[in-house]
């Protein structure tokens, strides 16, 4: 076994104390030896187990301290499962007896207390260190045999009743047969009666044990064995001799007779022949006398002999088998044996088939798991350790190529930890305690976002665990658009408790700025820079709808021999015209009104108005009638007043539309409103 | 002035420190250390603003450092005033008197220290 201190690295201590005197003390006396992890409080020692409790191997840990003291930090290794692979010493000038005990309840390995002593504190670190890798050690061990015998027992198994099996010129099926055969019947036993106490574990080991029923056929010469005629008296003396010369093999094997399995394969040797009725061989043993074990596999051994083909007979359909059986044409068996027997007949063969077609490898797994399981008291082993950490190494790279910030976020304690790469992106330590109120949730996010974010990740349930957030985050001094995607993730309680959330932080940036310049773009008329007739329509719809008083007038203008100026000096300097009009609408309005071009040389301006109207519309009017280099600008506008149009804006710009033609009529370079309030009817799909 | 000297001036315990931390050397450095150490202006301000908590867990940790050093007239004077303070009590009269005796002991503890530079 590989053991981590081989490596060379100096093992990780980890010093909890609030006194930065203390912790210097023990380090001073430690380091020589070990590496040291200093944390100020609870709280730090969490987040930084949170992250190394793999490389950690022993704890100092001091009870008074602020934020979390060390009981409560006891109390958080107990509920992540820490304190099993973490001992920890308390170190304490506490000596009060309920002080210690609590300790002790709490899982800690030993109690150092103040004035420190150097020699003892080397001491009993180096005893617990010591006690502690035995007993992981031990358990590791345990473990890895377990599997490992099991393993080895059956190969050995196997081989051997292979190496029988061939020496009868059998396939190798047989044993296979046999020991599905043994399963299918001793479950059902099971289901009918406890009286001969097999449990499920014995099951396993009973099958195991079947493969070597017919080990004692090696002594038999392979002229008889293989005969295939009839045996004569003598030879069928001898053949039968098989079943106490098997046991005789399994007993001699030096030391061993006491192994479950080579007493269980004893039994089964030696009275896989014997007869319910007492008329067996090799002993004549009578009804329960025959152990269970053997009455079982003599049934199976009858059964596939009928229904295989051999040397010396064809193979003989299920039915005609299980009747011949349960008709005791081939031998006696116990009633509830047979009974087994008829109740699983409809399934058997099919079960049969399915169990021997090479799902008895993946099977056998299972039933193995299934057997620890039952133990119930294996630690993780070796194994699975090294398949985390195989996991963590290839999580860590993926990470660091998508160059996102990734996090996770625990709930007790509660702290947030980001990738390698996010906390050298951010500039932010890896592990975060007390998000909240810390760093990353109160700058990176807006605090109210961050908890907007915590508590839809709460709100989740396990089957539908995502949540998806986007927001303004403050990213190296930037204002960053970003998409907060992020699973919450359960404890294995039942029901789940929710433990914390994983996720990351995808810049959206540059595609927000884009839509939103997109949505300027599209709402703009690209010359003038002031809104275009779809924009403004839906504006001033908006308001028109609105509650409250409709005090707003409409200007609708365009610019008099406006045709002329392009004729005359060309169209740029007729666009140059346009834009000079607009820009002095949006220099002389206000920010509640809205300026917009219609088309060609038509605008319209949309503004509230106090008292009266008059002398706003006049301004506006003096100030467009003015001059652009040579030419002289005038206008004609047509003005509506919003309180007659019902709160419809095509009533409305028809109105305005109204009186600017009669401006146009009526010579042009003027302003008028229209009169006729209240007696237009609605202009809509003109 | 040597350690031993300091711990006499102190009414400290000389041998009791070398029994468990070995070295003048290592005394030394971590008394230099106490100087720089919070939890005595922690214990003050704390009695002060009224947070009786905080000023436990200071005076505790005085203790805590005095203790490991073998520095005991505060020791005992800090000792005495944790116990008190035990449980967030309320402030008392009769604590001004622990009180004092600590920042006599304090001052009494620094300026043999500071003879060391």
């Amino acid at each position: 076994m590989e053991q981590k201190e081989n490596k060379g690295e100096k093992k990780k201590i980890l010093i909890v104390d609030d006194s930065e005197i203390n912790r210097a003390l023990l380090s001073d006396m430690l380091s020589s030896e070990y590496e040291i992890i200093e944390a100020e409080n609870g709280m730090e020692a969490a987040g930084i187990l949170h992250n190394q409790e793999q490389e950690i191997c022993l704890m100092l840990l001091d009870i008074v301290m602020p934020v979390m003291d060390g009981f409560e930090t006891l109390a958080v290794m107990n509920k992540n499962g820490w304190i099993k692979s973490i001992p920890v010493i308390m170190i304490s000038a506490e000596t009060v007896p309920a002080y210690v005990d609590r300790a002790y309840d709490l899982g800690v390995q030993d109690y150092i207390s103040r004035p420190f002593d150097e020699r003892i504190v080397r001491r009993r670190v180096v005893n617990t260190l010591i006690l502690f890798a035995k007993q992981k050690e031990l358990s590791y061990m345990v473990a890895d045999q377990i599997m490992e015998k099991e393993n080895d027992n059956k190969l050995m198994i196997e081989i051997l009743s292979n190496i029988v099996e061939f020496r009868n010129g059998e396939s190798g099926l047989h044993v296979l047969h046999i020991r599905t055969l043994t399963e299918l019947f001793l479950k059902r036993l099971l289901e009918k009666t406890d009286k001969y106490g097999i449990s499920q574990k014995d099951i396993a080991l009973i099958c195991n044990a079947s493969a070597l029923h017919d080990i004692g056929k090696i002594s038999i010469p392979s002229e008889v064995l293989n005969k295939p005629a009839r045996l004569t008296d003598e030879e069928f003396k001898l053949m039968k001799t098989h079943a106490a010369e098997g046991a005789k093999m399994l007993n001699d094997i030096p030391l061993r007779e006491n192994e479950p399995l080579i007493r269980l394969g004893y039994k089964i040797c030696r009275w896989h022949h014997e007869r319910y009725d007492g008329r067996g061989y090799p002993d004549g043993l009578k009804g329960e006398e025959i152990p269970i074990e053997a009455q079982v596999v003599a049934l199976a051994d009858v059964y596939d002999a009928l229904t295989s083909e051999r040397v010396y007979k064809a193979a003989i359909p299920h039915e005609k088998a299980v009747n011949m059986i349960v008709n005791g044409e081939c031998g006696v068996f116990n009633p509830l044996l047979l009974e087994c027997l008829t109740e699983l007949s409809d399934t058997l063969e099919q079960e049969f088939k399915q169990m021997s077609e090479g799902s008895n490898a993946q099977k056998e797994m299972m039933d193995m798991v299934e057997q620890i399981m039952e133990g119930g008291k294996l630690d993780v082993s070796e194994r699975t350790l090294k398949l985390l950490e195989h996991e963590r190494t290839k999580y860590q790279f993926y990470a660091e190529l998508s160059q996102e910030i990734q996090f996770e976020y625990t709930v007790t304690p509660e702290l947030l930890t980001l990738s390698e790469w996010g906390a050298k992106f951010l500039n932010m330590p890896e592990t975060i305690l007390d998000p909240r109120k810390e760093s990353f949730g109160t700058e990176v996010f807006a605090e109210e976002d961050f908890r907007y974010l915590l508590e839809n990740l709460k709100d989740t349930t396990p089957e539908n665990p995502s949540v998806e957030v986007t927001c303004l985050l403050h990213i190296n001094g930037q204002e960053r658009w970003s998409k907060v995607i992020a699973r919450s993730m359960w404890g294995d309680q039942e029901p789940p408790e929710y433990a914390g959330a994983i996720g990351k932080i995808v810049d959206i940036h540059e595609e927000i700025e884009k839509m939103n310049h997109l949505e300027v773009m599209a709402a703009h008329d690209s010359l003038t820079g002031l809104l275009n007739h779809k924009a403004a329509k839906a504006r001033i719809s908006d308001i028109l709808m609105g509650e409250g008083e409709k005090k707003y007038i409409l200007l609708l203008f365009d610019l008099d021999r406006f045709k002329q100026a392009n004729d005359t000096y060309g169209h740029l300097f007729g666009d140059e015209v346009l834009k000079y009009v607009a820009d002095t609408l949006k220099s002389n309005i206000r920010e509640m009104d809205i300026a917009a071009r219609m088309g060609g040389d038509e605008f319209l301006l949309f503004m509230p108005y106090k008292d009266s109207m008059e002398p706003q519309v006049k301004r506006i009017f003096n100030l467009l009638t003015s001059e652009y280099k040579d030419f002289k600008i005038s206008v004609s506008m047509g003005i509506a007043c919003a309180e007659d149009c019902g709160g419809d804006y095509d009533v409305l710009f028809h109105m305005a539309d109204e009186a600017m033609y009669e401006v146009k009529r009526g010579g042009r370079n003027g302003y008028r409103f229209n009169v006729h309030t209240g007696n237009i009817q609605k202009a809509k799909g003109e | 002035m040597t350690v031993k000297e300091c711990y006499e001036a102190m009414g400290a315990d000389y041998e009791d420190v070398m029994g468990r931390l070995r070295t003048d050397e290592r005394v030394q450095k971590f008394l230099l250390k106490v100087l720089n150490d919070k939890s005595y202006d922690l214990l003050c301000t704390s009695i002060e603003s009224g947070d009786m908590n905080e000023a436990f867990r200071a005076a505790h940790t005085l203790k805590g450092v005095c203790q490991n050093l073998s520095l005991t007239p505060l020791y005992h004077s800090a000792s005495e005033l944790s116990e008190r303070l035990r449980g967030g009590q309320a402030y008392g009269e009769d604590m001004e008197p622990m009180l004092d005796q600590v920042k006599r002991d304090y001052a009494q503890m620094t300026e043999c220290i500071q003879g060391l530079l």
